[in-house]
């Protein structure tokens, strides 16, 4: 499955082997490994806690990694998206794609974080000395996504 | 015309609501529309449903704009910008 949201750990070594598996046109993979940081914002984090939409959250990623094959030549695309309460030096998302060469790989794969960031319905919830807080979207996030917008 | 509403983090936590079932009189055509029914709930809802509050909506399933016609038996949820990844 090219898509997974799940609550459990996943094996990165695993996943890319089984992605270029049997399939010797692949030339590159380029992996993306988001993990959770002690520090945002100015404040130490304790943990975190991921809520997604159901249905949806799916539904958005499917249309992120059409719109990535559709844009470069690609043989596999794969994102792996934990859900539930994560501690710091956690995984939380695994992005990887496999091509011939390595300059549609690098493109591919940080376009799909960035849309990632910015599109499909993922929500955290920081623990912090001062208690639970809702993790503001950034900005900078949004601009990562216009760079792709075609002119 | 009766929707479906959901809402997520921040919005499910104030309202102390994660889905309902609603029917909506037909001068409620619009997301917008049904935004500014919500909010006439007062209280809470006026609160977290104010113009100037980040928010966005989906329609069964699809990100859309205010102006996005609402349609019998839709899936609609409200929820803050994204931060995943």
């Amino acid at each position: 499955m090219p898509i997974r949201i799940q609550e459990g750990d996943f094996d990165v070594s695993a996943e890319i082997a089984s992605m270029r598996k049997g399939d010797p046109r692949v030339g590159a993979v380029v992996t993306f490994l988001g993990t959770v940081r002690d520090m945002n914002d100015g404040s130490s984090v304790k943990g975190m806690t991921l809520e997604y939409y159901p249905g949806m959250t799916e539904k958005a990623l499917q249309e992120i990694l059409d719109q990535a094959k559709s844009r470069w030549d690609l043989y596999q695309t794969l994102v792996i998206h934990r859900v539930g309460l994560l501690l710091p030096e956690d995984q939380i998302v695994m992005v990887a794609v496999t091509s011939a060469h390595r300059g549609e790989a690098f493109a591919a794969c940080e376009f799909i974080m960035d849309y990632l960031k910015t599109a499909a319905p993922f929500w955290k919830k920081e623990d912090t000395p001062e208690g639970g807080r809702w993790v503001d979207a950034r900005v900078t996030d949004e601009t990562a996504m216009s760079r792709w917008e075609k002119k | 015309m009766k929707l479906e509403l959901k809402f997520f983090a921040s919005l499910r936590e104030s309202l102390k609501v994660s889905e309902e079932k609603i029917t909506i009189p037909e001068s409620v055509k619009t997301i917008a529309d049904l935004r500014i029914h919500l909010f006439e709930r007062g209280g809470v809802w006026a609160e977290v449903l104010a113009n100037g509050k980040s928010l966005r909506c989906a329609l069964n399933h699809q990100m859309v704009d205010p102006s996005t016609p609402l349609q019998e038996g839709a899936e609609v949820a409200f929820f803050p910008p994204v931060t995943g990844g």
